[in-house]
């Protein structure tokens, strides 16, 4: 990856520049502090300018929440939760919602269209629009409740991680709006390491004892963290799975169904050629026995 | 005394064969046999990144992705059609029990050892129930996958369940297919013309289905 565009230092900025010393060879990484997230939706607002959309039709729900779900042309959205705790405080947990990009992304595994879904050696999981069939099968895959469907033009869409930014050395468009900082992103080495601690300090400065790093396991890891005041209790964040995966079925759909299927249809067809070769065609053939036929069937032959 | 020779259309069924299948069962047949094959071409494309090439020569993987569902459909229609029709004809009768158990028979051509069959044999009822599944599993699945969109989050996770029945069953009726069209094609000669021009030679219908050939030529000689 290019280096030399990455910034090092901005003219008249409070501070360093976003990200200065991250390493951005490979394995990029998002880390989404939430408990530094006011909610402010620079990053919504980001993402839409970058990628150029125009803001959608939504709904009021009473909340701070801008719309009630993502959507194929809104991929960031900070979900919010008003969460009662169980010392009867309360918490307003803001979460910025979208892909996570997967180490091992279902979404990938589910897509049976070639090169629909494609994952960077830097972890980036991209949606190529242009092979997309528009089955949904991806929908299926993913564990987040990610890729959304535009019913127009019947392709699929999700965030990018700006790919088309990284790609040429800068930040994602949401890292660079986010004024609080709680957004970072770099290496996943060096995300990882920053995120704990981050977690540590929480622990040992705040009352969140369990603040923990989100990188679920699962899915082998993601390349979109967070740092969770409870790490305990993710599904409060908007239903952030607990333990994310690929599902069983979706395992057994793409792996033995695949190939116990396969091989019994071949088999099937192999049997059919062996059977025809050694019994071959039922003819049917009229002959007359000792007892006089009663109608006509015998003058009628075959 | 010298004859003009000259010839006419025929317009009945030739006086050695006997009908087997009328005009509309075999446009039902038919009807049922495009919509599925084309459904099992599509699907196997979206199956399987070696046979995705399938859904390109029918036009594309969106032009598949558009149609596979809504000739699903008309498979469903075509194959209850077909079913309700022949409703009398697939039911199992008390002779289909002992022509299941000595089916080995069949398949190495010993027939003179298997109890009589009527229209369809005990072989056929199994394949029809088999499809009769795969109409009911196929659409309730079918439907689900072509449009998660509407699918709430709570209930998500039964898209891989779905998708697993989906092709499972499927490729279970991908199994059956094969056998029916060996049979139909490659097996039993006369079949074919049976399905496409309607009628088989008398010695077909005493061979393969004696019950129903004595009732057919009951009515022949009622007439």
């Amino acid at each position: 990856m290019p280096k030399q565009l990455q910034i090092k230092a901005i003219s008249g900025h409070a501070g360093p520049a976003p990200g200065k010393d991250a390493s951005r060879d490979y394995d990029v990484c998002k880390l989404i502090d939430v408990t530094t997230c006011i909610g402010c939706k620079a990053c919504e607002v980001a993402c839409l300018e970058w990628n150029g959309y125009q803001f959608r039709e939504t709904t009021f729900n009473n909340t701070y929440q801008t719309m009630p779900d993502t959507a194929w042309n809104y991929w960031n959205l900070i979900r919010f939760n008003e969460h009662t705790n169980p010392d009867g405080t309360f918490q307003w947990l803001m979460r910025k919602d979208g892909c996570m990009h997967c180490e091992e992304p279902g979404c990938l595994k589910a897509c049976p269209a070639e090169g629909a879904i494609v994952q960077y050696a830097n972890g980036i999981v991209d949606f190529n629009q242009a092979n997309c069939i528009g089955c949904q099968y991806c929908v299926t895959g993913c564990p987040f409740n990610i890729p959304k469907f535009n019913p127009e033009t019947k392709k699929v869409f999700k965030c990018t991680l700006c790919s088309d930014r990284v790609s040429n050395g800068l930040e994602p468009a949401c890292i660079k709006s986010c004024p609080t900082g709680c957004l970072h992103f770099g290496s996943k080495d060096d995300m990882k390491e920053l995120a704990e601690k981050r977690a540590a300090q929480l622990r040992e400065h705040t009352a969140h004892k369990n603040a923990g790093v989100y990188d679920p396991q699962g899915v082998g890891g993601t390349h979109v963290m967070y740092v969770l005041h409870d790490i305990e209790h993710p599904e409060a964040y908007g239903g952030l799975p607990k333990n994310p995966s690929i599902a069983a079925f979706t395992q057994l759909w793409k792996g033995p169904l695949k190939w116990v299927g396969g091989s019994s249809l071949i088999l099937g067809l192999i049997a059919a050629v062996v059977h025809f070769l050694r019994w071959g065609p039922k003819e049917a053939e009229i002959r007359e026995d000792q007892i006089p036929p009663s109608s006509e069937e015998a003058t009628h032959g075959n | 005394m010298a004859t003009n020779k000259h010839a006419v259309l025929r317009t009945e069924v030739p006086s050695d064969k006997i009908m087997r299948y009328t005009w509309w069962e075999r446009v039902c047949h038919w009807a049922t046999a495009a919509t599925y094959v084309y459904c099992g071409l599509t699907g196997m494309a979206f199956f399987t990144p070696y046979m995705f090439w399938l859904a390109v020569i029918v036009g594309g993987g969106p032009t598949a992705r558009f149609w596979h569902p809504i000739l699903g459909l008309g498979f469903v229609a075509a194959f209850f059609w077909m079913f309700i029709m022949w409703r009398d004809d697939v039911r199992f009768i008390p002779e289909d029990k002992e022509w299941n158990e000595k089916v080995m028979y069949y398949i190495t051509n010993e027939d003179e050892k298997l109890p009589p069959q009527g229209r369809f044999d005990s072989g056929q009822k199994v394949f029809v129930i088999g499809m009769l599944a795969a109409a009911i599993l196929l659409p309730l699945s079918g439907f689900v996958l072509w449009f998660p969109e509407y699918m709430p989050r709570s209930i998500h996770w039964v898209l891989p369940i779905v998708a697993f029945v989906h092709s499972a069953a499927a490729l279970l009726s991908f199994g059956l297919f094969i056998i029916h069209v060996y049979m139909g094609t490659m097996i039993v000669p006369g079949s074919w013309q049976a399905i496409t021009l309607g009628y088989v030679s008398r010695g077909w219908g005493m061979l393969h289905h004696p019950l129903w050939y004595r009732k057919v030529t009951e009515q022949e000689a009622r007439k």
